[in-house]
């Protein structure tokens, strides 16, 4: 099986190569920027980090979005962080424009937003916090309700249509933490960094056949 | 609801990890691959590596233990210590490590945090403060080891660093580093409240009712402690399932 990493420049690739090779001593990962290896992965994998302009602007100099716009219609795709925000239409961070794939935007989190004991809520939501799965997924499987994953953002996922929003987080308020559609699925929280559940949600997407 | 982080730091010289005892004798701890995963097992949040190798020629032998560490350990790897320019940051992020620490670099050149957080993003930048108090309610960072004083006042430092680009602060007390008596609850609580982004206290645990200060007098996001874990003391579990029965938040 080889499963394709999207390298566009940004942000830490090893950690989640490091990880899928943990969980899939079998499979080939592959780091790639080439719109050909993408098309000949079994899988593809799209992470981020950093500023969703600046991966935007990367992403789309590096001549990748066909073919991911193409594994995203056909094989089982993961889409991490930023590899998440870049999915939705538009993001408030540097007024992007995203790949429209899943309708919505990208608000940022309110730096007004305040804990039960008073405190202001810190931006980035950074840290270990619970997930929330709306409906049962292939990709939860074995993953118990409300396990933490770590987490590293200021901007949060708000789908347009609720079906699209397969788990949700509450930080101030209640966000969007993992999105699904068909062969799609997408995680505001990094599982390459969030231990026994995260390597679980990774090998569970090796396996799974949408 | 986000749980609050237990970190432990682990003091690295030349690929040992070590602990100083009252500031001098640095005893030697054990490997940190090896010290890395049993955190790792008894459920650490993150763990910091603090390369403390006095030799330039050494310098690299923290970028193996990263490297090494990253392949088996699937939590947030902060590394922080000599880090100078930009360059030495990317070369921890490309051996796995996912946050790096700097210091002395922000205070001799604060446009280091701005030029490192535009290149690799906020989330990977950490600022380490080192704040002695000099008056009531009154703290100012030092550098090294707490020998020179900068003149900077801690507050508004962190104020400063966080405007730059920092995406979270490592607070040190200075005064209580080494001393087992507790955090400096007055400066973590005034840092913590100044910022919007996070902090981690550090200095001074010598318990486990220090770490849970930490967070509720404190409002430290995060807690580090060093020789409590290293020396069988107590484990991180130990730690968590204590905050816990304290009403903290933690991920257990």
């Amino acid at each position: 099986m080889k499963i394709a990493i999207v390298d566009y420049g940004m942000g830490n690739l090893r950690s989640v190569a490091k990880a899928l090779e943990h969980v899939a001593p079998a499979a080939q990962v592959i780091v790639t920027s080439d719109p050909a290896v993408l098309d000949a992965a079994d899988r593809v994998v799209v992470p981020g980090q950093g500023a969703l302009h600046d991966c935007m602007r990367e992403f789309l100099a590096r001549g990748l979005r066909e073919a991911v716009e193409r594994a995203s219609r056909t094989k089982p795709f993961l889409g991490v962080c930023v590899g998440m925000q870049m999915l939705f239409d538009h993001g408030e961070e540097g007024d992007t424009a995203g790949l429209a794939l899943i309708a919505g935007d990208v608000p940022r989190f309110s730096s007004a937003m305040t804990a039960a004991d008073g405190s202001h809520l810190k931006v980035p939501h950074m840290g270990w916090n619970r997930v929330d799965a709306a409906r049962a997924h292939p990709m939860f499987e074995g993953i118990e309700a409300g396990a933490r994953f770590y987490f590293v953002h200021s901007y949060y996922c708000a789908p347009r249509n609720a079906a699209d929003a397969v788990a949700s987080t509450q930080y101030g308020i209640a966000f969007t933490s993992a999105v699904a559609r068909d062969n799609i699925f997408a995680t505001q929280f990094h599982p390459e960094k969030s231990a026994s559940a995260g390597l679980r949600l990774l090998s569970n997407f090796v396996r799974w056949n949408p | 609801m986000l749980a609050k982080r237990i970190i432990p730091c682990l003091d690295v010289n030349a690929g040992r990890v070590v602990k100083g005892v009252n500031f001098v004798e640095l005893r030697d701890a054990g490997d940190p691959v090896e010290i890395a995963r049993r955190y790792d097992d008894q459920g650490a949040d993150e763990i910091t590596f603090l390369d403390i190798t006095a030799s330039s020629d050494d310098r690299d032998i923290i970028l193996h233990v990263v490297e090494q560490v990253a392949e088996q350990v699937f939590i947030p790897l902060t590394v922080g210590g000599g880090v100078r320019e930009v360059a030495d940051v990317r070369r921890l992020l490309n051996a796995g490590a996912d946050k790096v620490s700097m210091n002395t670099a922000a205070v001799n050149n604060p446009q280091l945090v701005a030029d490192a957080s535009g290149k690799v993003g906020s989330q990977c930048i950490v600022v380490a403060i080192d704040a002695k108090q000099v008056a009531p309610g009154k703290w100012q960072v030092f550098t090294h080891g707490g020998r020179k004083n900068t003149g900077l006042d801690a507050i508004e430092w962190a104020q400063r660093v966080a405007a730059l680009g920092a995406g979270e602060i490592l607070l040190t007390s200075m005064d209580r580093d080494g001393t087992k008596n507790g955090f400096d609850l007055g400066l973590t609580r005034a840092v913590s409240d100044a910022v919007s982004i996070p902090v981690i206290a550090s200095g001074g645990v010598g318990n486990l009712q220090h770490l849970a200060d930490g967070v509720t007098e404190g409002r430290a996001d995060a807690v580090l402690a060093a020789s409590i874990f290293h020396f069988g003391q107590h484990t991180v579990r130990e730690a968590k399932e204590y905050m816990r029965d304290q009403g903290i938040e933690v991920r257990l």
